[in-house]
């Protein structure tokens, strides 16, 4: 039920839109849950694992997201009307959000590298890079309010 | 917004919430096979705890939000093909799920038991046994299998 009536032709675009939606967010989750468990203590291994999950699940949901929407936009027609509110808040969170994507990638990246090689169990790149995804957690989370619900 | 319009956004965000737990599952659940020290699975765990909220608000959410959209939507019925085709795949990724789970609930009782007798730094062979559970890891390929089948259902909607 996440739409009503369209033509068949918009479903698998939109299929992988929303799948891979639904990955990044749940990458988003799992790597801003190990960030906030590292901010204190043991930054090492959770800082890893978050690079990991953002680098291994977080990147290619989003080039699903990003390409099945853009995809879905065009087959939609949407390119030929005039833009829409859900519209535009679905490319402002999914640009800012590459751009994020990428600094936390690099900063949580960098992070792991450096607490693998000092064993300190605090980082200041765990901490910023919590705070990017945490971020980019709560721009996805209206982007899918104003997908589904596409308030005009 | 009408009242539809929230319907719609609580069911999306339900199955956002189920997918996000299952991405968190399949993450701790592939890192933690390499995994041998108690100490170390432990911190997995940790990470799955807002998981393990956010699979029953998944779960219900979906199924609840769902039943009220089709009798909300004059459209639909709650006895059309696909979406007893959903609640079908929706008990089946339940079940599985859930019988998946208990043996990663197995994992984190014993290695929480070990660190509390001080033994969280040797390598134990039963708890890598259950963090690597064949048996348990195919459960959850078949719920998560379910979960993607769900949503294939939801965006074609056959017979509609």
């Amino acid at each position: 039920m996440l739409a009503t009536i369209r033509p068949d032709d918009w479903n698998f675009p939109l299929l992988l839109h929303v799948l891979g939606a639904m990955l990044l967010v749940g990458a988003l989750t799992a790597a801003v849950t190990a960030l906030l468990l590292g901010w204190r203590r043991d930054a090492a291994p959770y800082t890893r694992f978050a690079f990991r999950t953002l680098l291994f699940i977080g990147l290619p949901a989003f080039v699903l997201m990003r390409f099945g929407g853009e995809w879905t936009y065009v087959r939609e027609n949407l390119d030929e009307q005039p833009d829409k509110v859900w519209v535009g808040i679905g490319f402002i969170t999914s640009d800012l959000g590459a751009l994020v994507l990428l600094i936390s990638l690099l900063v949580t990246g960098i992070g792991a590298r450096r607490l693998g090689r000092s064993g300190a169990s605090q980082s200041r790149l765990t901490r910023v890079g919590a705070v990017l995804t945490a971020l980019m957690l709560a721009g996805y989370i209206v982007a899918v309010w104003a997908m589904s619900a596409k308030p005009d | 917004m009408t009242f539809s319009d929230w319907l719609l956004f609580l069911h999306v965000a339900s199955a956002f919430a189920l997918v996000s737990a299952l991405v968190i599952y399949w993450s701790i659940a592939v890192a933690g096979r390499n995994v041998e020290r108690p100490v170390d699975s432990l911190r997995y765990f940790r990470v799955a705890k807002p998981a393990n909220v956010l699979i029953i608000v998944g779960t219900m959410g979906t199924l609840i939000f769902g039943i009220w959209l089709a009798i909300d939507f004059e459209a639909y019925q709650v006895w059309d093909g696909w979406i007893l085709a959903a609640i079908v795949l929706w008990a089946i990724s339940a079940g599985t799920g859930q019988r998946g789970g208990k043996v990663y609930a197995e994992a984190q009782k014993l290695a929480e038991r070990l660190v509390a007798e001080s033994r969280g730094a040797e390598p134990n062979p039963e708890l890598r046994a259950l963090l690597t559970n064949r048996n348990a890891m195919w459960l959850n390929i078949a719920s998560s299998l379910a979960v993607f089948l769900i949503l294939v259902d939801m965006i074609y909607k056959p017979g509609v």
